[in-house]
C-alpha cells in the first residue's frame, strides 16, 4: 500500500475503535494543520460525518485567521463544534516558567471540559516526531481521575488492542495521528486539499510552521508560500517542528511537567 | 484557505525497525550515533545533547535523545520505548528503541510488535545476557521476520577480531535455535561512529556492510495478499439508508460481488458495494491493511467480532485452543483463572484450562508448572464457552494472536495454535434445511414405565487403558441380567462398521465422538441404557453429546493416570505411540482433558474391577431405575 493511504487506514482503524468503544467521546479542534487532517479522517472513517463534538479549548488568545477559519469551517463541515473558555493567567501554577504557565491554561480548560461533559475519551491531534515526550505516548493513553498522565507506566499496547477498559473518573486520551510525521501531514493536505489556516504559508518572508497562541508562537523565516513549497521546504529543513514554540525552550523537563498534568 | 488538491510523488516506503537487547548495551547510543552520522538531528539537538550531558557530568551521553523523560536521563536507563525517524540513500527508516531493562517488558513488547524487522544490540564484553535471549525470543514469538545483530562496544574490547567471532556465533547459535537467521553481523562501536552509516579504521579486518547498509538489504515488508480473505467487523454504521459493515482487511482481498461467509454466524451475503468518502471512484476491491466499509445485498444481522472470509477457506471455529503466551500481569497466571480475551475484534471470556510448559527464554528448556510468573512465556490452553472464529498464527497472523485481559489491564499477548484440536465447524453445522422435527406417539414415559428405567447414555471418558471396555462389558452384562435394557457401543467396535471411513485426525476423532453422541441418544430416545466406551478426549465432543442426550446424559469418568494405563497398555498401543509409529496419540502425543464436571468419577487404580462395576450400577440404581429392584 503507498505511505499516505497506509497512515490514513491505520487512522482510521483508531478512530472507528475509538467511536466502537468509548462513550461519550469529544475530539479536540485546535484549528491547526493536524487537528484538520484528524478532523478529515474522521469524515473519511465515517462517510462524510463526524459522529462525535469538536471541542475548541479556546484561550482567546488565537490569532483572528484561526477564529475566522473555525467560524466558516465548523458549519461547512457540519461539526458539532462545542466551545471551553480557559481559566485566567492567575488561576495557574506560578511555579511554571511564563510561557509554560500560559500553555497551562488550556490544560485547566480542557479538565473543565472533560467534567463538564463527562467525557470518557478525547481524541487528540498529536504526533510522536514533534516532541520527544510524546514519541513515548500510546494511541489510547489512560489518564487517571485527577488527569495526570502515568508515564513511567504505562500500559502495554501491541497488534492494534487498544486499552478500552477503564475504572469510572478515568478518561483516556486517543492519538489517531500518533504515527504521523510533519511531512507526511503535509502531503496529506496536498493529497487531499484540505482547508489550512493561511497562518502557514509565507508572507513577507516569515510564516508560522506551528500555530498556538498570539503572545508565545513565532514565526519562521520562509519563502514557501504555497502546500507544495512548505513540502519542499520541509524535505530539507533541519530546524524542529516546535522551535517557534516559546514554552518547548524554558526548562529542559517542562514539557514532561505540562503533559504529566494532562497537556496534549 | 481552501486549494486545488495537489499531486504528491510516490513516498518512499518506510520501515520500522525495533533496536533490542539487554540494558546497558548500548541500544539508545546506537540510535543517537545514527541520526547523528545520517543528518537526521535537528538543528540545535547536537548542542542541547552536549548541555544535558555536561550538567550531569558525563561525556556526549546519545542516549539522551531519545531518553526523553527526567527520570530515563537522572538514571541512564530507557523506560519506554520511543520512535524516531531517519532516511538513507535507500529508503525512509522509523527506529523504535525498546527499554533493556527487564521491568520494562511490556514497553519493549508495545514498541516491538509493530517492526518489520530488528537490531539484536549485543555488548562485545559481556557478551549474551539473559535479557538479549529474551528479546530474541519475543522477536521470534511476534513474528519479526528480519534480524540483523550489532556487536557493540568494540572499542571497550579492543577492537578484537576473535572476541567478535565468539559473540556472534554465541548469538547466531541461538537465534538458530529460535529459528532465526540473522541478516548480519556487525562489530560497531558508538563511540566514534565504526561500522555504523560508515566504515570502520579501527577494525579493517570487518568486510561486511555496515548497520545503515545492512538495513537498506533487508526486503520490504510485505502484506498478506495471498492468503484466504479475512475481514473482521469491527462496528454497524447507520448514518443514513446504508448499512455499512466497517473494519479492516487482514489477509486476503475483498471484491465487490464476493459471497462472504460470517463466522462464527454462519450466515451468509454477497458484497454489493465498497464505501469511501471523498474518492473519485468508489472502489471495486479492497486489501490487506485497508480501513474500508461495505454494504451487503441482503440485509442480515451480523455484529463486531464476526469474520467475514469466503466459503472455501473460513477461519476454524473453536471453543478451545492452545496459545503461547508473554505474561504482563502482576499477579502469576494460574489454572481456572478467568480473563477477557480479545482476538482481532471479538471479545470473549476465556478460562485457562491447563498450562502445558513454561519455557526458559535462556536456555529454551520446557518445564511443567502451576503458574506463570510475570515476564515469562508459557504454552497454556484456553477454553470459552461462546465459539470464536481463529486461526493458526503460523498461517494467518492477525487473525492468530490474542490478548488477554485483567479488569482493566491487558495482562498478555498470545499466539494461538489448534495442534491436537478440531476444528468445530463441520461438527456445529446442521446441513439440512428443510427439516422438521416428528413427534412420536409413544411417549418417553410410557417407555420407562415398560422398561423400569428411564433412557439414558452412561457416556465413559478416560485415557487409553483405563478401564472403560472392560467395565462396560461387565456393567451391561450385570444390568442385563438385573432386567435393563442396556446396550455398549464400544470405540474399536463402531469403527469397523458405523465410523469406517474415518481417521485418526482431530477431525476424524471428533467426527466419530459426535456420531457415537447421536447414536447412544437414539438409543436413550428408544428407552434404552447406552453404554459408551470412547477415549472420547475432547469435553467440547462430550458437552455436545450431553446436548444430543437432552437431560439423559451421564457423564462417567474411569479414571487412571497415565503411567499407570501405559503400564497396563492391554493393546499394545503406548508402545507404538513411543516410537512414533501411531501419531496424535491420547495422552503421549495429543491432549486428553479431564471432564470438568463429571456425574460420576470411577477410580480403576485403587479400586478393583468389581469394586468399579458394584459403584456403577449402584449409581444406575439409585439414579435411573425408576423403582430400586434386587
Amino acid at each position: 500500500m503507498e505511505r499516505l493511504d497506509d497512515l490514513e487506514a491505520q487512522s482510521v482503524y483508531i478512530l472507528r475503535e475509538a467511536y466502537n468503544r468509548i462513550e461519550p467521546l469529544a475530539m479536540l479542534w485546535s484549528l491547526g494543520k493536524d487537528s484538520n487532517v484528524m478532523v478529515w479522517l474522521a469524515r473519511k472513517a465515517f462517510f462524510g460525518r463526524v459522529p462525535f463534538p469538536v471541542l475548541h479549548v479556546d484561550t482567546g488568545k488565537k490569532f483572528a485567521e484561526m477564529y475566522a477559519f473555525r467560524d466558516r469551517y465548523a458549519p461547512e463541515w457540519g461539526l458539532d463544534l462545542w466551545r471551553e473558555e480557559c481559566p485566567p493567567i492567575e488561576d495557574i501554577d506560578p511555579s511554571l516558567p511564563p510561557a509554560a504557565r500560559s500553555a497551562a491554561r488550556k490544560t485547566q480548560g480542557l479538565r473543565t471540559a472533560l467534567d463538564r461533559h463527562a467525557l470518557k475519551g478525547v481524541i487528540a491531534g498529536i504526533r510522536r516526531d514533534e516532541q520527544a515526550t510524546r514519541a513515548k505516548e500510546r494511541v489510547f493513553s489512560p489518564r487517571d481521575t485527577t488527569g495526570q498522565w502515568d508515564f513511567r507506566d504505562q500500559p502495554p499496547e501491541f497488534w492494534d488492542q487498544f486499552k478500552t477498559d477503564f475504572p469510572t473518573g478515568a478518561h483516556v486520551r486517543i492519538h489517531p495521528l500518533l504515527h504521523w510525521t510533519e511531512l507526511d501531514v503535509w502531503r496529506y493536505i496536498a493529497r487531499e486539499a484540505i482547508p489550512v489556516v493561511s497562518l502557514y504559508f509565507a508572507r513577507d518572508g516569515k510564516r508560522y510552521r506551528s500555530l498556538g497562541d498570539r503572545d508565545i508562537t513565532n514565526p519562521i523565516e520562509s519563502k514557501a508560500a504555497t502546500v507544495a513549497e512548505i513540502i519542499a521546504e520541509l524535505e530539507t529543513t533541519t530546524t524542529a517542528e516546535r522551535a517557534g514554540r516559546a514554552m518547548d525552550h524554558e526548562r529542559e523537563d517542562v514539557f514532561e511537567r505540562l503533559r504529566a498534568d494532562g497537556y496534549m | 484557505m481552501s486549494q486545488i488538491p495537489v499531486t504528491v510523488p510516490e513516498l518512499r516506503p518506510a520501515l520500522r525497525i525495533v533496536v533490542v537487547g539487554h540494558v546497558d548495551h548500548g541500544k539508545s547510543t546506537l540510535i543517537g550515533r545514527l541520526l547523528y552520522d545520517t543528518g537526521a538531528l535537528p538543528e540545535g539537538r547536537y548542542e542541547e545533547l552536549k548541555a544535558a550531558s555536561a550538567k550531569r557530568g558525563v561525556p556526549i551521553e546519545w542516549s539522551f535523545m531519545l531518553d526523553a523523560f527526567q527520570a530515563e536521563r537522572d538514571q541512564a536507563v530507557t523506560i519506554d520505548s520511543t520512535q524516531i525517524w531517519f532516511k538513507s540513500a535507500r529508503r525512509d527508516y522509523v527506529l523504535i528503541d525498546a527499554p533493556g531493562h527487564r521491568e520494562f517488558l511490556k514497553n519493549m513488547i508495545s514498541g516491538a510488535a509493530s517492526a518489520d524487522a530488528a537490531i539484536l544490540v549485543v555488548d562485545a564484553v559481556e557478551g549474551l545476557r539473559e535479557t538479549s535471549r529474551r528479546h530474541g525470543y519475543l522477536l521470534h514469538m511476534l513474528g519479526i521476520p528480519h534480524v540483523a545483530v550489532a556487536i557493540s562496544k568494540m572499542d571497550l574490547a579492543g577492537y578484537d577480531e576473535r572476541r567478535f567471532k565468539a559473540v556472534a556465533r554465541d548469538v547466531k547459535n541461538y537465534l538458530f535455535d529460535l529459528g532465526i537467521t540473522a541478516n548480519a553481523m556487525v562489530p560497531i562501536s558508538g563511540r566514534d561512529g565504526d561500522n555504523i552509516a560508515n566504515g570502520s579504521a579501527h577494525m579493517p579486518w570487518y568486510q561486511g556492510p555496515g548497520i545503515v547498509q545492512a538495513l537498506d538489504e533487508l526486503p520490504e515488508a510485505a502484506r498478506p495478499a495471498d492468503l484466504p480473505l479475512r475481514f473482521p467487523i469491527q462496528d454497524i454504521y447507520k448514518f443514513d439508508q446504508r448499512r455499512i459493515l466497517a473494519g479492516r482487511v487482514e489477509a486476503g482481498v475483498l471484491r465487490v460481488g464476493d459471497e462472504l461467509l460470517f463466522s462464527p454466524s454462519n450466515k451468509t451475503a454477497r458484497v454489493r458495494s465498497i464505501e469511501a468518502w471523498h474518492v473519485d471512484q468508489p472502489p471495486t476491491e479492497a486489501h490487506p491493511g485497508q480501513s474500508i466499509g461495505i454494504t451487503l445485498d441482503e440485509q442480515i444481522f451480523v455484529e463486531r467480532g464476526e469474520v467475514a472470509a469466503h466459503a472455501e477457506a473460513p477461519p476454524q471455529l473453536t471453543t478451545v485452543f492452545r496459545a503461547t503466551l508473554f505474561w504482563l500481569g502482576q499477579s502469576p497466571l494460574t489454572v481456572g483463572a478467568t480473563y477477557k480475551l480479545k482476538l482481532a475484534t471479538q471479545e470473549a471470556t476465556v478460562t485457562v484450562q491447563s498450562i502445558e510448559r513454561i519455557v526458559d527464554t535462556d536456555t529454551l528448556a520446557s518445564a511443567a508448572g502451576k503458574q506463570v510468573e510475570r515476564n515469562a512465556v508459557a504454552e497454556v490452553v484456553l477454553r470459552s464457552r461462546q465459539v470464536l472464529a481463529l486461526d493458526e498464527y503460523k498461517l494467518i497472523a492477525p487473525c492468530g494472536r490474542c490478548v488477554l485481559i485483567d479488569g482493566y489491564d491487558t495482562v498478555a499477548g498470545g499466539t494461538i495454535s489448534m495442534e491436537g484440536y478440531p476444528d468445530q465447524r463441520q461438527s456445529l453445522a446442521v446441513k439440512g434445511s428443510n427439516l422438521t422435527r416428528v413427534e412420536h406417539r409413544v411417549a418417553a414415559d410410557s417407555r420407562a414405565q415398560r422398561h423400569g428405567h428411564t433412557g439414558s447414555v452412561l457416556w465413559f471418558t478416560g485415557l487409553s487403558g483405563a478401564g472403560k471396555s472392560t467395565l462396560a462389558m461387565e456393567v451391561e452384562q450385570r444390568l442385563f441380567l438385573k432386567g435393563y435394557q442396556v446396550y455398549v457401543l464400544d470405540g474399536d467396535n463402531v469403527r469397523r462398521g458405523l465410523n469406517a471411513n474415518l481417521d485418526f485426525s482431530p477431525e476424524g476423532r471428533a467426527e466419530n465422538i459426535r456420531r457415537v453422541g447421536e447414536v447412544a441418544a437414539l438409543f436413550a430416545d428408544a428407552g434404552m441404557i447406552c453404554i459408551t466406551a470412547f477415549i472420547s478426549p475432547y469435553q467440547a465432543d462430550r458437552d455436545r453429546a450431553r446436548t444430543s442426550a437432552r437431560g439423559a446424559f451421564h457423564e462417567i469418568f474411569i479414571k487412571a493416570g497415565l503411567a499407570t494405563c501405559e503400564q497396563r497398555d492391554p493393546k499394545g498401543l503406548y508402545k507404538k505411540a513411543r516410537t512414533g509409529e501411531i501419531t496424535a496419540f491420547t495422552g503421549v502425543s495429543a491432549p486428553y482433558e479431564a471432564p470438568e464436571a463429571p456425574e460420576m468419577t470411577v477410580d480403576t487404580e485403587s479400586l478393583s474391577i468389581d469394586d468399579c462395576v458394584a459403584q456403577i450400577v449402584a449409581y444406575v440404581e439409585s439414579v435411573i431405575a425408576l423403582t430400586s429392584r434386587s
